[in-house]
């Protein structure tokens, strides 16, 4: 397993948004948390990669306990991960995105000031290829549509070193023609060899994509599976769709 | 020398100014930090080389030591300050610039108070006096070029897209891995060794120090300078620099009373910094957007 949360916890106020929430991503798939609005994904998402501290349990990845690390620390060790609503970096373009999320050692001043950046176009063109973004490099990020965007968001994550990539519905509001794209890049990834945790609401991306599904509900996981297990859940169809 | 004596004096202000608007632009246009303790660096740099040259340092290592004196107090200020944005960081950083006017107007044994430091020595430079204005200004326009182009080595760098990521979304830049805390303490130490340089220059032209030296007013000017040159433009600032220090002196032909001429000078900053904010929000060359 490349990554075990155990009884995780948390409350925001009197509202408990994870209640005692366990599963383990296996290496090499395309795992997926599905589950209603307001169900704890997203927190779970934010708990995993430490945005949000939990208030028990803990989470392993590679074999390691993380739980103490800090948001920086565990990307660091290998989580690269993409947000609901895309969050780029407004002034800068393409290329400068890429870079950053290539490099592991610009925050060394003298280093970075005297021998510059050490990541080449041909290495960022080869991820914008991968994601099938198609701008020249030095186009800035206000400048993308929100589809343009949502690849560069992905293009960054995949870009970043790393060994589980984790995405936050990564087809929201995409056009069809987009979604399939992005559907073949993860199945691309994958083929690789990558690890991929995703949250998506689009069902039919899901079922046609994942190999396993862990179904959220109330912050509880209600459910888990292959996606034909999963589908014929009654207790998923009733968190979906009520008694 | 082909310009007059009075203009010598301008420019090696504006050069002493170019150098204190371009450290600030570094924390506040490219990092995004909302700094108001930018004068209280330059306070610090111009009190540290004065007082150390008294004592007979000679004057590149008191330079030197009052660009690192006042990076340590940047350093101390992020930290002690890393929890807050916007607004509520420029409040504590104000705080920071009214905290060290009051320290520099109360430790009178060291500072000599609202007396100011009198015979600062001028610089001397292995053996090189520096006595004349026009000596001086050859002097300060070689510091600024170094120091403008470290800074402008610095913001486009690797480090400096960094910091220019910080200032647009931290967040994201900490998923990728990022330590947000070393980027805005190295970048604010690197603006407060630029500040406490250029308080050196200062201190050691004008040879008289005190703190309203140091005080709001001249917090108000840097800022108009940044501000109407444009946030994370270097070109700007200096622009910005040579508008802002020199249109006021034209004032001077007019011919107006003492009294009226301080005034005056305070209104025309402000006509020129409402006139840029409605005409070109981003100023004379800005790349982003002044939140």
């Amino acid at each position: 397993m490349i990554l075990s949360c155990r009884d995780i916890c948390k409350s925001f106020g009197g509202i408990r948004a994870i209640d005692g929430c366990s599963f383990a991503v296996e290496e090499k798939k395309i795992t997926a948390i599905i589950g209603p609005n307001g169900s704890g994904k997203t927190t779970m998402f934010n708990v995993i990669s430490r945005l949000v501290d939990p208030d028990s349990g803990s989470i392993e990845f590679k074999g390691q306990d993380v739980t103490g690390l800090k948001d920086y620390e565990l990307a660091r060790q290998g989580i690269s991960r993409t947000f609901q609503d895309v969050k780029l970096f407004q002034n800068l373009t393409i290329m400068e995105h890429l870079q950053i999320a290539m490099s592991d050692s610009d925050e060394k001043l003298l280093a970075s000031i005297i021998k510059g950046g050490r990541v080449t176009p041909e290495r960022v063109q080869e991820v914008m290829d991968l994601v099938g973004l198609d701008k020249p490099h030095g186009t800035n990020a206000t400048d993308l549509s929100y589809g343009q965007r949502k690849l560069l968001d992905l293009a960054i994550a995949i870009a970043k070193p790393h060994s589980l990539l984790m995405l936050d519905e990564p087809v929201a509001g995409v056009n069809p023609r987009l979604r399939e794209s992005i559907k073949k890049t993860l199945r691309e990834l994958n083929g690789r060899g990558e690890s991929i945790l995703l949250i998506e609401h689009d069902m039919n991306f899901v079922m046609d994509l994942v190999d396993h599904i862990f179904v959220m509900d109330a912050g509880k996981v209600i459910a888990e599976g292959t996606p034909a297990e999963v589908q014929n859940n009654p207790r998923v169809l009733e968190a979906y769709l009520g008694n | 020398m082909i310009i007059s004596a009075y203009q010598t004096h301008i420019f090696v202000l504006i050069f002493i100014y170019i150098i204190l608007a371009v450290s600030l632009n570094l924390a506040l246009g490219y990092t995004g930090l909302l700094n108001l303790g930018h004068v209280a660096f330059f306070g610090i740099g111009a009190y540290t080389s004065a007082l150390l040259a008294i004592e007979g340092m000679p004057y590149l290592a008191a330079m030197i030591s009052a660009g690192l004196f006042a990076s340590i107090f940047g350093y101390l200020l992020v930290r002690a300050t890393d929890k807050l944005k916007g607004d509520y960081l420029a409040m504590a950083t104000l705080g920071f610039s009214f905290v060290v006017y009051s320290l520099l107007l109360n430790l009178r044994d060291i500072t000599r108070g609202a007396m100011g430091i009198p015979g600062i020595p001028k610089p001397s430079i292995m053996g090189l006096a520096i006595r004349s204005n026009d000596q001086y200004l050859i002097f300060v326009v070689v510091v600024c070029t170094i120091s403008v182009y470290l800074m402008y080595r610095t913001v486009n760098s690797p480090f400096g897209k960094l910091l220019e990521a910080n200032r647009d979304n931290a967040l994201s830049l900490r998923v990728l891995g990022k330590n947000t805390f070393v980027l805005k303490y190295k970048a604010m130490m690197i603006s407060a060794f630029f500040a406490g340089i250029s308080g050196s220059l200062y201190a050691h032209y004008i040879t008289f120090i005190d703190p309203t030296s140091f005080y709001i007013s001249e917090l108000i000017l840097i800022l108009t300078i940044v501000i109407v040159g444009g946030l994370a433009s270097i070109r700007g600032s200096i622009a910005a620099t040579v508008v802002i220090i020199y249109v006021p002196e034209i004032l001077r032909t007019l011919d107006l009373p003492g009294s009226v001429l301080g005034p005056v000078r305070q209104a025309l900053y402000a006509v020129i910094l409402i006139a840029i904010l409605m005409i070109r929000p981003r100023g004379i060359f800005g790349k982003v957007d002044l939140e």
